[in-house]
């Protein structure tokens, strides 16, 4: 078993959060996991993205110039890494933020208007929890279980309240996938 | 015992603490700040000292010294960072103190970029700073590792008597994998050198790096040729080398830290083709394992280093190599990360199947 998975969006869409959460519940499934982070000389309002990859073997390079998944968030990084999925690799796009066609006809496109999504249930800030659940529905590498226990080890007990809230996120995210 | 998911900076940071470091001295540079950023944090709840230092100079001088009174010190620094501790590095070496140095690699020369690099392998194993002396040096290749050397790294500082440098690298640093904290409790080493006051009519004490005093004609020969004693106990003891599918194997990879974790999937991927090849990593560059490296010319075609600069390490494998085989490399410099089906691609033109 072999996943990997790149997320991009802008600073402040929570891309980073969604791939420490990933990698923390393949960690809690017994998963070997690595999650490499764009770093340094990433500029405000620009793109900001992580490589997660979760394995029952040893992991080799925790970068990958070619990934089977990509979660895209905004337009910027649509422009700048759609050209980099494998081919026949699953595209899951932000459709609220993307409203460009494809230029591969290679691969897999998943549309989600994940910011639509997050505002009924009332929050934008959780459109980043909708795609994540788009991407385990399609590709089941780890259980919502684990995803919802990763959250919260991550978040401060002061924030438990958030909980269900992110719950509904990834199911809803889930559902665009089931439709 | 539960794992943690942590970044390599931050890990090797805590993996110090707990190995009894209390004194971190250090100047900001990309990919290595989280190791500070954590210190700032950590050092205060331990009773230690973080400083942020007005350079990386001043820094260094500043463990040098913190382990001239006998503490465990540390800094950590980039590249460029690296390159002006350098005077230090060296004084510290002549001086016999214990301390840790890590460089989380980025690509040079010059400012260069804040990618991943090995460029600093020459600099790192060979010298660096000006007189006949070698570091010791660790390269882990994955978070857990960078815990153990760590560790073991203020040991051996102590044991040594000298200064011990963890040499990973930006991918290293930035990314999270799950570690286990080891039980440990810190060795606590004897340090009569140590200068911690001259009281009850003690006779004083110093720690230099000058010979050159009247009446001690020959005392820097002298002197460099203890070194040499130490340099060859850390060879005859100190060398670890991790070897993967070796038995069997024709060709053989050698590559260390990040460029190693690239090569073992390129090596599998050419395992499944039916090409017979296997993984020499060193995980000490000094003492290099070259013990390992001769051993497998007796069996091996060929060889293929591969690392993430345009060819460092690749010369002492050839010294190990003694003419016996083949030694083809692939690098790439400049902050670039090598691709497995690159190293593919050189693995199945050194079986003769390109």
């Amino acid at each position: 078993m072999y996943q990997d998975l790149m997320i991009a969006g802008f600073g402040g869409q929570g891309v980073l959060l969604a791939g420490k959460l990933l990698a923390h519940a393949g960690m809690i499934e017994g998963k070997r996991v690595t999650w490499f982070p764009s770093y340094g000389a990433e500029i405000r309002g620009g793109t900001a993205n992580c490589t997660v990859i979760i394995s029952d073997r040893e992991i080799g390079s925790p970068v990958v110039p070619q990934p089977s998944a990509m979660l895209i968030l905004n337009d910027a990084s649509f422009v700048k890494f759609e050209s980099r999925i494998q081919p026949s690799g699953n595209l899951f796009l932000n459709t609220s933020l993307v409203m460009r066609p494809s230029s591969r006809g290679d691969i897999v496109r998943i549309e989600i208007k994940a910011n639509d999504i997050a505002e009924e249930l009332g929050d934008i800030r959780i459109a980043n929890m909708v795609m994540l659940g788009a991407f385990l529905r399609k590709t089941g590498v780890v259980t919502l279980d684990s995803i919802l226990n990763a959250l919260k080890a991550l978040l401060p007990p002061r924030r438990h309240s958030l909980l269900s809230l992110n719950e509904r996120a990834l199911k809803c995210g889930g559902d665009v996938c089931a439709a | 015992m539960s794992k943690v998911l942590i970044t390599g900076n931050e890990a090797l940071a805590e993996a110090a603490v707990r190995a009894g470091c209390r004194r971190y001295f250090g100047y900001p540079i990309t990919p290595q700040n989280e190791i500070p950023e954590y210190m700032s944090r950590r050092m205060p709840e331990v009773g230690g000292t973080f400083l942020q230092a007005e350079s990386e100079l001043a820094a260094i001088n500043m463990v040098y010294g913190a382990a001239a009174v006998g503490e465990r010190a540390m800094t950590s620094s980039s590249g460029p960072g690296i390159s002006l501790m350098q005077e230090a590095l060296s004084f510290i070496a002549a001086s016999e103190l214990p301390a840790v140095i890590v460089n989380v690699q980025r690509g040079g020369p010059g400012l260069g970029s804040i990618s991943a690099s090995q460029a600093d392998y020459f600099q790192a194993v060979k010298g660096g700073g000006h007189g006949d002396y070698h570091l010791l040096v660790y390269a882990p290749s994955n978070l857990q590792e960078i815990v153990d050397l760590t560790i073991r790294a203020f040991d051996k500082a102590d044991e040594y008597r000298t200064p011990v440098m963890i040499l990973a690298d930006g991918v290293l640093g930035q990314m999270m994998e799950p570690v286990e904290w080891p039980d440990i409790t810190p060795k606590v080493f004897e340090k009569p050198w140590a200068l911690t006051g001259a009281k009850d009519g003690e006779p004083g004490k110093v720690i230099r790096s000058l010979f050159m005093l009247p009446g001690e004609d020959g005392m820097l020969e002298q002197h460099n040729y203890r070194l040499r004693e130490k340099y060859e106990r850390m060879a005859a003891h100190e060398v670890m080398v991790e070897q993967m599918l070796m038995d069997d194997a024709e060709i053989s990879v050698v590559a260390y830290g990040t460029a190693a974790r690239i090569a073992k999937s390129a090596i599998a991927a050419a395992r499944s083709e039916g090409i017979r090849v296997g993984l020499i990593r060193p995980i000490t560059l000094f003492p290099f394992p070259e013990k390992a490296v001769a051993a497998a010319a007796a069996k091996v075609s060929r060889f293929l280093v591969t690392e993430m600069n345009l060819g460092q390490m690749v010369e002492d494998v050839r010294l190990a190599v003694n003419g016996k085989s083949p030694v083809a490399f692939y690098g790439r410099p400049g902050g670039a990360i090598l691709a497995v089906n690159d190293i593919v691609k050189k693995i199945k033109e050194a079986a003769g199947k390109g």
